[in-house]
């Protein structure tokens, strides 16, 4: 037995192929790191939850921007228009009007509201019932809703609203839905600025994790020098490190989706709710496969990034004394 | 295998710790380094590994000329060399078979032969029954044994060691002697920097005694 294992150790050393080699130094590094990170479960758990609500936050917000659009753009569906018409105009013209303009192919609807009835909807509505008796004329004049078809562009819409505009019944058009365009460029400012609050935070990770593997650098700097001086090169001491990175990264990413997903969770009684009150099915849009992956493959960069800057330069750095 | 000539280190500072030394030693050898510290004997050695490099003259290590060794080839140049350190720099976060196993991680041997060579390297040192155990628990001799089979379980064709017997008292240290002179019957090439004369003189090996960075006459003849 002895003398076997003499042999075993005269014999020269021989390296197994060159991908296997690769693979599988870097399944056992990746295990052996992951290994680190759950044996000091609370601090990698810090870290971890700084990356996630990092990921999760500009994921949240637009996630919530892509709602509020995909509700929002419903409404430029029902571009109603207010005609208000001449005061002097009498209620048979208006009438006259009213159909003419419901005949058109690019109109759906078209609904009158007589001064009278304008008038007693507004003293209903408005509480300003007996101040408005006072008045011995009706000061409303006859009006208009005209609900375009479906079929329009909005060039096409601009069309009609000029020709309306135009005729010679009209004293005033007023379009409802000029706040929807206002509110869309609001969205996209939004939008925007999550971009580049979402950069910044990029850039937060990257330090977040650096400075994480700085730390864990040093505390093991006579674990580097030792195998640095039995033949280590920089790639083999800086390896370990690099995967500490993707799993912080990584595990940022899943938790950033599950913070994410249980939000959702938590909002989706309440939205249902709403959507009864509006008997409509609103229903939450939720991550895509392409953006819960995107959130995770972030992650995974910015791991590797902050490991990667951070790593290099202090491997070249502790060399053997 | 190791040849220098003219070798000159100084350090920032103009301390010079080696002054245009000769030395060779060939394949095979068994060769203490001895002198009193500050005489050069740990920069001779960490020249040959390469942590250091002279300031003039050659080192030859196995026909290669450690000057032209590119910095990104060192890590190479040492895996050649089996290194053995008075401090014997093992990691404590590790039980001994890992520790001994490092050379061969490093080198991608699989992980089949890499189990046999750490057994094989730590019976020749005899310690395959501690090979689970952590070396807090070792004491100083096991220690340097283990260092000693992590420096062999590569088979280099070179050892260098500084000092491996500074820490150990006399029984201990001519074990760890004895364990050398093993490697040396099979082939491998020793250079060992030492003060421990009388223990130098039980061995019978050459000497090359070191005073100030230079070689010391010596009235013996080699």
């Amino acid at each position: 037995m002895v003398v076997n294992r003499h042999a075993e150790a005269v014999a020269p050393v021989r390296s197994s192929g060159p991908v296997s080699i690769w693979a599988t130094r870097h399944v056992s590094t990746a295990i052996g790191s992951l290994g680190r990170l759950v044996r000091q479960p609370f601090s990698s758990l810090m870290i971890i939850l700084v990356i996630a609500v990092t990921l999760a936050l500009p994921a949240a917000i637009s996630l919530v921007v892509k709602n509020v659009r995909s509700v929002s753009s419903s409404w430029d569906n029902a571009l109603d228009f207010s005609v208000f018409l001449k005061q002097e105009l009498p209620l048979g013209e208006a009438e006259e009007l009213a159909r003419l303009i419901g005949q058109r192919a690019d109109v759906d609807t078209v609904e009158l509201i007589s001064a009278d009835d304008a008038l007693a909807e507004f003293k209903q509505q408005s509480g300003f019932a007996e101040a408005l008796d006072q008045l011995s004329d009706n000061p409303l004049p006859h009006a208009l809703v005209v609900r375009p078809g479906p079929g329009n562009t909005s060039a096409s819409l601009v069309l009609l609203q000029e020709e309306i505009t135009n005729l010679p019944e009209t004293e005033h058009v007023q379009v409802d839905t000029e706040w929807v365009r206002r509110f869309h460029a609001i969205l996209d400012i939004v939008r925007q600025a999550i971009a580049i609050g979402a950069a910044l935070l990029g850039v937060a990770i990257i330090v977040i994790i650096g400075n994480t593997i700085r730390l864990d650098i040093e505390n093991r700097r006579d674990e580097i020098e030792v195998t640095k001086l039995i033949g280590a090169t920089n790639a083999f001491v800086r390896r370990p490190f690099l995967w500490t990175g993707f799993w912080y990264g990584l595990l940022g990413g899943l938790m950033a989706l599950a913070l994410v997903y249980s939000g959702l969770y938590m909002l989706d009684g309440p939205v249902a709710r709403l959507a009864g009150l509006y008997q409509s099915n609103i229903a939450i849009a939720s991550l895509s496969l392409a953006e819960g992956g995107a959130i995770i493959g972030v992650g995974i960069f910015l791991g590797l990034s902050g490991s990667w800057l951070t790593a290099a330069r202090h491997m070249r750095r502790i060399e053997p004394r | 295998m190791i040849r220098l000539e003219n070798v000159t280190k100084r350090y920032p500072g103009g301390q010079e710790a080696l002054s245009g030394l000769d030395l060779s030693v060939d394949k095979g050898e068994m060769v203490f380094v001895t002198g009193h510290s500050g005489a050069g004997k740990s920069t001779l050695l960490r020249l040959i590994a390469l942590i250091e490099r002279p300031t003039g003259g050659q080192v030859i290590v196995d026909n290669q000329n450690t000057s032209r060794v590119k910095r990104r080839k060192i890590p190479a140049y040492r895996r050649q060399i089996g290194m053995v350190f008075q401090d014997h720099k093992l990691l404590y976060d590790r039980p001994v078979f890992d520790n001994v196993a490092l050379p061969l991680v490093i080198a991608g041997v699989s992980r089949r032969d890499a189990g046999r060579r750490v057994r094989a390297a730590l019976d020749q040192v005899g310690l395959l029954h501690k090979e689970k155990q952590n070396p807090e628990t070792l004491s100083a001799g096991e220690l340097q044994r283990v260092g000693i089979a992590r420096a062999i379980v590569t088979r280099p064709k070179l050892l260098i060691a500084d000092e491996p017997t500074g820490n150990l008292d006399p029984d201990l240290s001519l074990e760890v002697m004895r364990i050398f002179r093993r490697f040396n019957e099979v082939g491998v090439t020793l250079l060992i920097a030492s003060h421990d004369i009388s223990l130098i003189d039980r061995l019978g090996c050459r000497r090359i005694p070191l005073e100030e960075g230079r070689l010391q006459q010596e009235d013996e003849p080699w």
